[in-house]
């Protein structure tokens, strides 16, 4: 039975990604016999490379992406460098995972409301510091650089770099590679640079090139803060898969696949980053200096840090704010007053949003974590890892850009009539839900203390049954963490939702997205803060739950 | 679906057993008259739509509108058993691209859109693919309500509707803008421009294709033209240049002292009501002459905003309902539209403590009752009279809309 497992993982896994890019690569070169085209030929790509201003927009997308990975790992190496095994940093490790928790396009959307220039600190300061009776006419959202855009980005993917780096320090033993460097006489954070973050980086690399690929490939968020004269290649894509005219279909496979060439322009600079780094980082390791005074590099590692999560904080409250305010504009500090109205009058719109998010989100998360279990299963019971937790398979959703194979997908799912069906969705959502289930859940379940099983089989239990009430309940509160992950990944995810749901599905993150645009602040506050409370909601429930369950067992209490 | 088949079944069976013959004219003769009386029977198909699901394809970047679906939507549940799922759209070619891709891929029963808001170049597209179920307006017992003289219900964009849409809403080209800061409001183009200069940062409009932005240029295509028959047809490329070439001289002095200098655009007409509403600007475009009223009763907009139209007339235009050829709920579909249609209906859209949009009936035709429920409707303080604003433009032709769109994009959202 468990053999079962990890083809069936496999297969649901890698089987969408790669019909998808087979149905986005056919179009790219002219064949989709089900719209008359059957001549392969180079038709689609002169066309893309004729669009006005398509060098502008493979510039700001490439550019962008790679600016967020160097900034994110930059501030990330800096803050574990100057904190790492500090109290602050054990506050800061609290804080984490209901900062990743909240998807992208809310933390984008409160960005954009706390610093343009009609926002919210502009509106604190105005008119009694700045004299302005109306908003200046500067750009700051939607700059021509991406600044805003990287900005936007760099808030969320920074603190999903840090947790992959903390989970790597504990398997790099950092602590006492630090301690160690000291008793040399490094100064601390000298220390960690040249003595632990050389073990941690190559555990972290695969989620260093996923935040690269998904920030040159970004839709949701760039639809907030990008620029549109023009936009970023891939939103230019999407835009282009969804006109009345079905010819830029082809034009839109093409400009999906030149998405895949950004990614990998985007892997291969970041690859000549690295070697620089190694190049010229042996020579200042071997060099040996010691390090002097360490209060700047701190000073700005914590002002980055905390400007960052303090701005989103304050993008997160200004949503729940608007939500309940009866009209705020510039230059109040606060909303004229304070209702309730709004949530009456938009409950018939939201319900349907919430429940169609709720429902796909949960049973993703079900589906992964008994998939997660089982391949997992399997390899501790054969004794070897499999191709799917070894070959990298499970970053190819990651990594990958979305468009080049949900647009081929989409093409598939409405051939075989199953596109706009809850189960096609769900499907899709399944695909990036399942990998950060599984790397979630990997490294405690692989970590469970082989000898209770001996143990249980020794006392003459199955093994069915050993792995159902000694090993699983052990191992609740990592599964229910897990659990959590999928649902607020599948909570947030926005291309799949639009493109196998036809529609029919909308949910919070869909329709937050199409508010944003420019609906009705109270309206997208509420969005904005279910689409933030569900995730949490799931975070809270996988820590009160196992407590409860464990409420009689004094060794099942966590150990602080 | 069974008396589909029965003929085919006894057609088979006459030759062997000829006796059956006799049975089969009987059967086929009788088949016709009753499909034929149900098919045209609003009872059968009030009966058949119940219990179903009708997917409403529209728009929803506006609350408002929003609103007034869900209301719609929570009264055709009540009274006819239908159940109404708006889909929210960004723009209204995602939902005729979806239909034209399920015909590409021989999905001809079970699409996934039922009902589509629609107008424009988007109607067009989709009647030229034969895309669309119908004619169907005829059928629907609220149509003897609508204005089919004076409103232009039953061409759009200068394409014969041809009963394949039944009209909606009426919409007219109008400025919004704060009194407060604007003291004359300028009702050119010229005296747009002039006062941009004036004022610099102070004037925006939606980035085309948006429909409102892209509205904006047809607008003032339309001002510059010496000769406006050329509009409303296709011309060749030759003629698109030198008739359009006033319009970009024109944008090119305009963006430069335009709300961040041209180089970035508010996404549609909600995204300009938050503009105004903060005081980012001062002068907003908006297609409902009850748009101000309805914002300021919303509390979205300040007491101050009042409309304007310009001296030679802005362009007006119906939009529609229509129901694709392959839904999956097309009694249901025409039951929505005609209640859509009914002047109660009609009447709470006008309203402009709700939506605030022109009714497509003719107030002549109705009941006295029906009559009493529009003239009580109150008016809002922001809104133009019918003198005001003038008598309608009509709408360009599609073609202008498509090589506009693409020419501004060159122009203007290629980067530098």
């Amino acid at each position: 039975m468990l053999r079962l497992f990890p083809p069936l993982a496999t297969v649901l896994l890698v089987g969408p990604v790669l019909a998808g890019l087979a149905g986005t690569i056919l179009p790219a070169f002219d064949y989709l016999p089900v719209l008359g085209h059957r001549a392969a030929g180079l038709q689609a790509w002169r066309q893309l490379l004729e669009l006005p201003g398509l060098w502008t927009s493979v510039w700001l997308s490439l550019s962008t992406g790679l600016a967020t990975t160097i900034l994110s790992m930059l501030l990330v190496v800096l803050l574990c460098a100057a904190w790492h095994g500090t109290k602050v940093f054990v506050a800061l490790e609290a804080w984490l995972a209901p900062l990743l928790s909240v998807p992208h396009v809310t933390v984008a959307l409160g960005l954009a409301f706390v610093i343009s220039p009609s926002g919210w600190i502009m509106r604190c300061l105005s008119p009694w510091a700045t004299g302005f009776s109306h908003p200046p006419d500067w750009r700051i959202v939607q700059d021509a650089g991406g600044l805003s855009l990287m900005f936007g980005l760099i808030a969320k993917e920074a603190p999903f770099l840090l947790l992959m780096t903390l989970a790597a320090l504990g398997q790099a033993d950092g602590k006492r590679g630090s301690m160690v460097a000291r008793t040399f006489g490094y100064r601390p954070m000298m220390g960690w640079l040249k003595a632990v973050f050389p073990r941690v980086y190559p555990q972290i690399r695969l989620p260093v090139l996923a935040v690269l690929a998904y920030g040159v490939s970004v839709v949701d968020v760039a639809m907030v803060l990008a620029p549109t004269t023009p936009a970023p290649l891939a939103v230019r894509v999407v835009k282009m898969a969804n006109d009345s005219d079905l010819n830029l279909r082809f034009i839109a496979s093409a400009g999906a696949l030149l998405q895949c060439v950004l990614v990998i322009v985007g892997v291969f600079c970041w690859w000549l980053v690295e070697r620089t780094v190694r190049w010229w980082g042996i020579r200042w390791v071997t060099a040996g200096n010691r390090g002097g005074r360490e209060s700047i590099p701190r000073w700005i590692a914590s002002i980055a840090g905390g400007t960052l999560g303090l701005a989103v904080i304050l993008g997160l409250l200004a949503m729940t704010v608007w939500s309940v305010a009866t009209h705020w504009r510039f230059p109040s500090a606060i909303p004229a007053g304070v209702t309730w109205a709004n949530w009456t009058l938009h409950a018939s719109g939201f319900t349907g949003a919430l429940c169609n998010t709720l429902s796909v989100a949960v049973c993703t998360a079900a589906a992964s974590l008994v998939l997660s279990v089982g391949v997992l299963e399997f390899e501790a019971a054969s004794g070897r890892r499999t191709m799917l937790s070894q070959g990298g398979f499970l970053y190819i959703p990651l990594v990958l850009p979305q468009v080049a194979f949900l647009f081929g997908a989409q093409v598939l799912l409405a051939l075989s009539r199953l596109d706009g069906e809850w189960i096609a969705l769900a499907w899709l959502h399944l695909v990036f839900v399942f990998p950060y289930v599984f790397l979630a859940l990997s490294d405690a379940y692989r970590a469970w203390d082989e000898r209770y099983r001996r143990t249980g089989l020794c006392l003459g239990v199955p093994p069915f049954r050993v792995l159902l009430r000694i090993k699983l309940p052990m191992l609740l509160r990592p599964i229910a963490a897990a659990g959590a992950v999928g649902f607020a990944v599948s909570v947030g995810q926005y291309l799949p939702t639009l493109f196998a749901g036809a529609g029919r599905f909308p949910t919070l993150t869909t329709e937050a997205v199409a508010l944003s645009a420019g609906g009705d602040l109270r309206s997208v506050g509420i969005y904005a803060l279910l689409q933030m409370a569900l995730p949490l909601a799931a975070f809270a429930l996988a820590l009160a739950a196992p407590a409860w369950c464990f409420r009689h067992r004094g060794g099942m209490q966590v150990i602080r | 679906m069974f008396t589909a088949v029965l003929p085919r079944i006894l057609a088979l069976l006459v030759p062997r057993f000829p006796s059956l013959g006799v049975l089969a004219v009987l059967a086929l003769a009788g088949l016709p008259s009753v499909r034929g009386a149900s098919t045209n029977s609003w009872t059968v198909i009030l009966a058949e739509a119940r219990g179903q699901t009708v997917y409403w394809n529209a728009w929803g970047g506006d609350d408002r509108i929003n609103a007034y679906i869900a209301w719609a939507a929570a009264e055709a549940k009540k009274r006819f058993g239908i159940e109404v799922r708006h889909v929210k759209l960004g723009d209204t070619s995602e939902a005729v691209s979806r239909v034209l891709a399920e015909k590409a891929a021989g999905n001809d029963d079970r699409g996934s859109v039922d009902l589509i808001w629609i107008n424009g170049e988007n109607f067009s597209a989709m009647k030229r693919h034969g895309l669309l179920h119908g004619p169907f307006v005829d059928r629907l017992p609220n149509f003897r309500f609508v204005d089919t003289v004076s409103k232009p219900t039953l061409v759009d964009f200068s394409v014969p509707v041809d009963g394949f849409e039944a009209p909606w809403s009426m919409a007219q080209f109008v400025f919004l803008y704060d009194s407060r800061r604007v003291g004359d409001p300028p009702t050119s183009a010229a005296a747009l421009l002039e006062w941009a200069k004036a004022n610099p940062g102070r004037f925006s409009y939606p980035q085309p294709p948006d429909f409102l932005g892209t509205t904006f240029l047809k607008q003032i295509l339309l001002e510059l033209a010496t000769d406006r028959a050329p509009l409303y047809r296709s011309v060749d490329e030759h003629q698109f240049a030198a008739i359009s070439a006033p319009l970009w001289a024109y944008l090119d002095e305009l963006h430069p002292v335009s709300w961040r200098k041209g180089r970035v655009f508010p996404a549609n007409g909600p995204a300009q009501t938050r503009q105004l509403a903060d005081g980012e600007i001062d002068i907003a475009l908006s297609f409902s002459p009850e748009a101000a009223s309805s914002g300021i009763e919303t509390g979205q907009l300040p007491e101050t905003v009042r409309t304007f139209v310009w001296k030679r007339g802005t362009l007006g235009n119906a939009s529609f309902l229509a129901i694709p050829y392959n839904g999956r709920a097309k009694s249901g579909a025409l039951v929505l539209v005609d209640f859509l249609l009914s002047p109660e209906a009609q009447a709470r859209k006008a309203d402009p403590r709700h939506l605030g949009s022109p009714t497509v009936l003719s107030l002549d035709k109705l009941s006295p009752t029906d009559l009493m429920i529009f003239q009580a409707l109150p008016k809002g303080k922001a809104t133009p009279s019918l003198e005001e604003l003038g008598t309608p433009v009509p709408e360009l032709h599609p073609y202008w809309m498509d090589r506009l769109e693409k020419q501004w994009l060159t122009r203007y959202a290629a980067g530098r």
